[in-house]
């Protein structure tokens, strides 16, 4: 069985999420009942790479470097395809940058971020773990949001 | 060497610290009697005794001034936010040390202004200078610290002088036991990542044995971090050294403390030659001289 998702003119196409992690992606990207342009979330689908994956499907939607960073850290397996007047005009995989810059609150509740205003950053030490660059714990990935 | 500030014993590398205890080492016995014209503030959010009055020892000495800001008398009990206070002080001060119950707040401070900033404690996170002036001291006593055996006992979770001090000591190539509580071990990633950053040398157990141990170094239970006091201090009373334990310690074992103790160590062993942890907390006159020194720029 197939499922076919209407094409979209402007907007973006997230594929090879981990299955599961579409939800949480679009979370990320804030929609809600609100979101006006047309959204498509697959779950489940077969992937020759992956066995199972998510596809998201954002119309009017647009990327900026902190979307692609939040991203990456909840489904690092993630291909953001951009689209305009029907055609893909970049294809992008995501990928954790050395520094995380305003992507997640500090989990440490005792860390001066969760008191100042100020925008957090985590260090990335090898992709699974990274390091708060003001109370210096560690966190893994999963912690991170 | 100059550095902008001294925020993390991981902004430092083996070099900066070799300097620092060779610069400390110059100014054991230096006294300064003209004033330089600058002043040295310190912003003390939680109690201290040693790093607060060190610091203003240290200041004097070099000829600084010192402005000593108290968190009861501030507009901090007005709801004045921490950036204002380090912003209005740093228009008074030449270099700021502040110690507050945060993490990563002395970082925070020393980006949201232009002077240079020395932490002296952050919550649980570090406390730079004292780890300095704990390797100043094991570089006394045993002319060195590689290979030196060294037992950290006591709440290694939540001890910043703990924390500061194994990345120090496995920096230098200290062989390294650490002995804490149940439930107030060393952290796993500060463990894991001394281990992959200097191949350190460090074993974990739970039983007090002495008998291979060049140092001890032991710290008290932070009752303040528990939220339960009367665990702490049952913690506190079943995890202490005692003479039997140090009967079978080596001749020449030094006991050090970053100090206030409370009951992990009896009076007695204050009698023992082998305590030398009043000495060790004179020491931080001398090495925070060598760091607000280097910060300022005053030996340029």
């Amino acid at each position: 069985m197939s499922i076919t998702v209407e094409e979209i003119d402007n907007g973006i196409v997230i594929d090879h999420i981990p299955a599961g992690k579409g939800v949480l992606v679009m979370q990320l990207l804030d929609i809600d009942q609100n979101y006006k342009g047309m959204v498509a979330l697959v779950m489940n689908v077969r992937s020759n790479k992956f066995g199972k994956k998510d596809i998201v499907k954002l119309q009017g939607k647009t990327m900026n470097q902190k979307i692609f960073d939040k991203i990456a850290l909840v489904a690092p397996t993630a291909t953001i395809n951009i689209i305009k007047d029907f055609k893909v005009i970049e294809k992008r995989k995501v990928a954790i940058p050395q520094k995380l810059v305003d992507v997640s609150r500090c989990p440490n509740p005792k860390c001066i971020t969760n008191f100042e205003s100020v925008e957090t950053i985590f260090l990335n030490l090898n992709d699974s773990f990274f390091r708060c660059y003001y109370c210096e714990r560690v966190f893994e990935r999963e912690e991170l949001k | 060497m100059r550095k902008k500030s001294l925020i993390s014993i991981r902004d430092l590398d083996k070099r900066d610290i070799e300097n620092y205890l060779k610069l400390a080492e110059r100014y054991e016995n230096h006294f300064t009697k003209e004033k330089i014209g600058k002043v040295l503030a310190t912003l003390f959010f939680e109690p201290s005794t040693r790093t607060n009055l060190s610091f203003q020892t240290s200041a004097k000495r070099l000829g600084i001034d010192t402005l000593n800001w108290n968190v009861q008398f501030s507009s901090t009990q007005k709801g004045e936010s921490f950036e204002d206070t380090v912003k209005i002080v740093s228009g008074y001060a030449d270099i700021l040390v502040i110690r507050h119950p945060l993490e990563g707040a002395a970082r925070f401070a020393s980006e949201v202004q232009d002077k240079p900033v020395i932490n002296a404690g952050d919550g649980a996170n570090q406390h730079p200078t004292q780890t300095l002036l704990d390797l100043y001291t094991i570089k006394k006593y045993k002319q060195k610290i590689e290979n030196v055996n060294i037992t950290l006992l006591g709440d290694l979770k939540y001890a910043r002088a703990m924390k500061s001090l194994i990345y120090g000591l496995a920096m230098f190539g200290a062989n390294i036991t650490l002995v804490s509580p149940k439930g107030l071990e060393m952290d796993s990633y500060v463990i894991r990542e001394v281990k992959e950053k200097f191949s350190a040398n460090i074993i974990e157990q739970n039983v007090i044995d002495l008998s291979g141990t060049d140092v001890l170094y032991l710290c008290r239970i932070q009752k303040e971090r528990f939220s339960d006091p009367y665990e702490a201090e049952k913690i506190q009373k079943e995890f202490r050294v005692n003479m039997d334990y140090l009967k079978k310690a080596k001749d020449d074992l030094i006991i050090m403390h970053p100090l206030p103790k409370v009951d992990e160590v009896p009076k007695e062993v204050d009698k023992l030659k082998n305590a030398i942890y009043f000495s060790q907390a004179k020491n931080g006159v001398p090495v925070r001289m060598a760091v607000i020194s280097d910060l300022l720029g005053l030996g340029d």
